[in-house]
């Protein structure tokens, strides 16, 4: 999800301006290796950048937002990549887990072409036991929600807006749209009137559609905010989570005067309105592996990838490059050492096709391959400007997958091996951009 | 180039029962397919001056040959290549003597399946980094199936009664064969309808997974004559292997390159000019059902993107021009990887022989036979052609 809302941030940008990425989650992929390393790689980012995840608590997403902010103020950077991403799991039948939705933002800071500028920031901090979960533990853990509500969120927001209203001569009536986090809608709704928010000046918090996000929630509904602004008006971002960050940022002439994305991406009202919902909690429960069903086939299970295999195939998994002949021009999947058209040797230059549009040459619908996204599509994309790859097709519905159907790839982790998060790309159908 | 035309011959040959061997081990398969080619040629075990054995997965060496058949320190080679693996075992063999090296070898394929524990095959391969996508061979070739449905405008039921028309023709001829692993007879009907294993293919377009083994026994064509009269002569073998179709986004999925240079490459040994009049019979790799249309039409048996035409004409059939997969096929007969190739040139032989029971042809005096080992776009690719003896 990460990749996917950086992709849709970066869309035709140049990648190599980008100076860093902070990564912020409370579901990083890994305990101990950097989510921020995998992303940027995948993305085909520059190596000479700075990267961190920043973590375990819920408001990292407006953590990382800030200390891009920081970085690019203090000038240590020009151009910085946040991104939030979150999937969190509650128990089985739990508040949490019919509360939580899973999302991704990211945002370009930078200098140039700004279309929201900062507008004031506060931060506050306080140790609280809410919501916790401890390494090992698969499902977030929380204490009774009325304390959790009365001495957590219902107390610590109202105490930080306060100091930052304060601060920053503010009043709570000046800002346009605020993107408040809550853990559900009750709570959402209630904490907004104690903020003093008027229900219009409240963003969407999309639940029922989203969910709370958990660091990316109040991330999300910035960008939901910023889709719907005019320029010159001001927006505030609260989150939550052993404290509170806010930042206000008040939009600039820059802002794109059509509402909803930029062209070519999906955004958040894109994303949402290219949703499919699972056809039943089964579903749900066989991908988060709440269930695990018996595989027909009973294959065995699979071998830990090769590492070394990993690190010598990067650019082909993580960044998808093929080569490209410099002599016949032919573009080839993965790379060769000899042109498969020309047979010149070791002579072909990378290409990205990550970013690539696609078509479904043939396709297979395969009812015993795969236990949890049955029937596996398995395709053989052609792309514009050449290439073919053979890979997954997910996020599809069975009616629309066709010979000759567009498409575009998208960065997913196929399975977790040996504490191995094996990633690759995956074709999904093409719902923005041209065509 | 002198070829292998007439240079090697045939005089015994065995085959096990096909199937779901619970029972036996691949030692025991061996055996059984080794004392039959035996007892075929009349010769004694320690006859045999070297050996070739064809197994995927069931064995790393030739050494368990040795050791089942107790061969006497005789040298021994196992050869692995994919699906083609019994017949390049054959063709190393058959090699051996038309070099002058030996006078009497043996070849024998052989696979033990059913000991994984489940219904499919489980192929060992080298760690590496997994990111490649799980396509077992049903959705490989229902990507060849879903590319010539659409590239001939086949509509999809039409397209699914062709290849159901294929499953009946091979689920008939394998009804008639007491060594196959199916033999039950099945309509086209019930092949169409069939459950869903890999769209468009569902269960009765993919071939069976088998335990087996089949052997022969391979010599010069003068010592043959001091065996028997009804020898069999190798005409050709020929060996095709992929490089580009995985590559190359202007491949098309609905041919396979590697299938039509074997068979050009068999044809030119063989002397064949028009294989679909001068062969009498052929065993194709019908792995699935759209292999065996596609094979078709590489092997210039039917025009392209015309073969089902031929199957509607009935032109594969027992009764018909051509007869294809005779013994059941690998749908049918079953696939233990190792021993098909060998079970295939076992079917040409008896048939050449007369000896093909109640799925004995009119006229048999030339037949051929086909595997495709590996995927679509990068296969390997054996074809062999057998000729009655003078």
């Amino acid at each position: 999800m990460a990749v996917a809302a950086a992709l849709d941030c970066l869309r035709d940008r140049d990648r190599s301006a980008v100076d860093g990425l902070f990564f912020a989650s409370t579901t990083a992929p890994y305990a101990e290796k950097q989510g921020a390393a995998i992303i940027a790689t995948a993305l085909d980012l520059r190596r000479d950048i700075f990267t961190a995840d920043i973590t375990d608590v819920l408001r990292a997403g407006t953590t990382a937002l800030k200390s891009a902010l920081d970085a690019v103020a203090a000038g240590s950077a020009n151009q910085v990549l946040v991104v939030a991403a979150d999937s969190r799991q509650g128990p089985p039948r739990s508040e949490t887990e019919r509360n939580a939705g899973d999302g991704a933002a990211a945002f370009l800071v930078g200098r140039e072409g700004v279309i929201a500028e900062l507008a004031g920031s506060h931060s506050l901090t306080e140790n609280m036991l809410d919501n916790w979960r401890s390494a090992g533990d698969s499902f977030v853990r929380s204490w009774e929600d009325r304390f959790a509500a009365e001495e957590g969120l219902e107390r610590i927001v109202p105490e930080a807006l306060a100091g930052f209203l304060d601060k920053h001569q503010y009043r709570p009536q000046d800002f346009a749209r605020v993107a408040l986090y809550g853990p559900d809608a009750r709570r959402q709704g209630r904490l907004a009137r104690r903020l003093g928010f008027q229900p219009e000046q409240v963003q969407d918090p999309l639940f029922g559609r989203l969910g709370s996000a958990g660091a990316a929630f109040a991330p999300l509904l910035l960008v939901g905010a910023l889709e719907e602004a005019q320029p010159g008006q001001l927006l505030l971002t609260i989150s939550y989570g052993d404290g509170s960050d806010l930042l206000a940022f008040r939009t600039t002439e820059s802002l794109p005067d059509t509402s909803g994305a930029p062209p070519g991406c999906g955004g958040l009202a894109g994303h949402l309105a290219a949703r499919r919902t699972l056809e039943s909690y089964e579903t749900y429960a066989r991908w988060r592996e709440l269930w695990t069903t018996d595989d027909a086939a009973r294959r065995p299970a699979p071998a830990s990838p090769s590492v070394s295999a990993l690190w010598r195939e990067a650019d082909k998994n993580l960044r998808l490059y093929a080569g490209q002949c410099n002599g016949c021009g032919y573009v080839q999947y993965p790379a060769q050492r000899v042109c498969v058209n020309c047979r010149a040797r070791d002579d072909c230059a990378a290409v990205r096709l990550s970013d690539r549009p696609g078509e479904v040459f043939t396709y297979s619908m395969d009812y015993i391959a795969g236990a949890v996204d049955t029937p596996l599509v398995v395709s053989v994309v052609d792309f514009q400007g050449g290439g073919r790859i053979l890979c997954m097709m997910t996020d599809r519905e069975l009616a629309e997958v066709r010979v000759g159907m567009p498409v575009t790839m998208s960065f997913r982790k196929l399975r977790v091996v040996n504490g191995i998060h094996n990633y690759y790309w995956k074709a999904i159908p093409r719902r923005f951009g041209d065509e | 180039m002198n070829g292998i035309r007439d240079r090697v011959a045939i005089i015994g040959m065995g085959c096990t029962n096909f199937g779901e061997r619970w029972e036996a081990n691949a030692a025991d398969l061996m055996v059984e397919a080794a004392y039959e080619a035996y007892a075929d040629a009349g010769i004694e075990p320690n006859e045999v001056q070297a050996a070739w054995l064809g197994t995927v997965s069931s064995f790393r060496t030739g050494q368990p040959l040795a050791e089942a058949l107790k061969l006497d320190y005789i040298p021994i080679t196992r050869v692995e290549n994919a699906c083609a693996t019994a017949t390049d075992a054959f063709r190393n063999a058959s090699y051996a003597v038309a070099a002058g090296i030996y006078d009497i070898v043996l070849a024998v394929g052989v696979e033990k399946l059913k000991d994984s524990g489940f219904s499919g095959l489980a192929v060992p391969e080298a760690p590496g980094s997994d990111v490649t996508p799980p396509t077992p061979p049903p959705s490989q070739f229902a990507m060849a199936a879903t590319r010539y449905f659409h590239q001939y405008d086949i509509p999809y039921a039409e397209g699914k009664h062709t290849l159901a028309r294929i499953a009946a023709k091979n689920h008939h001829n394998g009804a008639l064969n007491s060594r196959a692993h199916f033999r039950q007879e099945v309509s086209p009907e019930q092949a169409a309808n069939a459950p869903m294993i890999a769209w468009p293919l569902g269960l009765f377009d993919c071939c069976g997974v088998s335990d087996g083994a089949a052997a022969a026994i391979i010599t010069t064509p003068e010592i043959a004559r001091s065996f028997r009269r009804d020898y069999v002569l190798v005409k050709a073998l020929a060996l095709s292997v992929g490089a580009f179709g995985a590559l190359r986004s202007d491949w098309d999925f609905t041919h396979f390159p590697e299938s039509v240079r074997a068979g050009q490459s068999a044809y030119q040994e063989a002397g064949i000019a028009n294989p679909r009049a001068e062969l009498d019979l052929a065993m194709v790799h019908d792995c699935f059902t759209i292999t065996e249309l596609i094979i078709y039409e590489d092997l210039g048996f039917s025009p392209r993107g015309r073969g089902s035409d031929d199957v509607a004409a009935g032109t594969f059939t027992l009764e018909g021009e051509l007869p294809v997969n005779t013994d059941g096929g690998l749908k049918c007969f079953g696939h233990p990887i190792g021993a098909s190739g060998i079970r295939m040139i076992y079917e040409v032989y008896k048939q050449l022989q007369g000896k093909a029971e109640a799925r004995q042809l009119k006229k048999a005096d030339l037949g051929l036979t086909h595997n495709l080992g590996g995927r679509p776009g990068s296969f390997t690719c054996s074809v062999a052609i057998f000729g009655a003896a003078e």
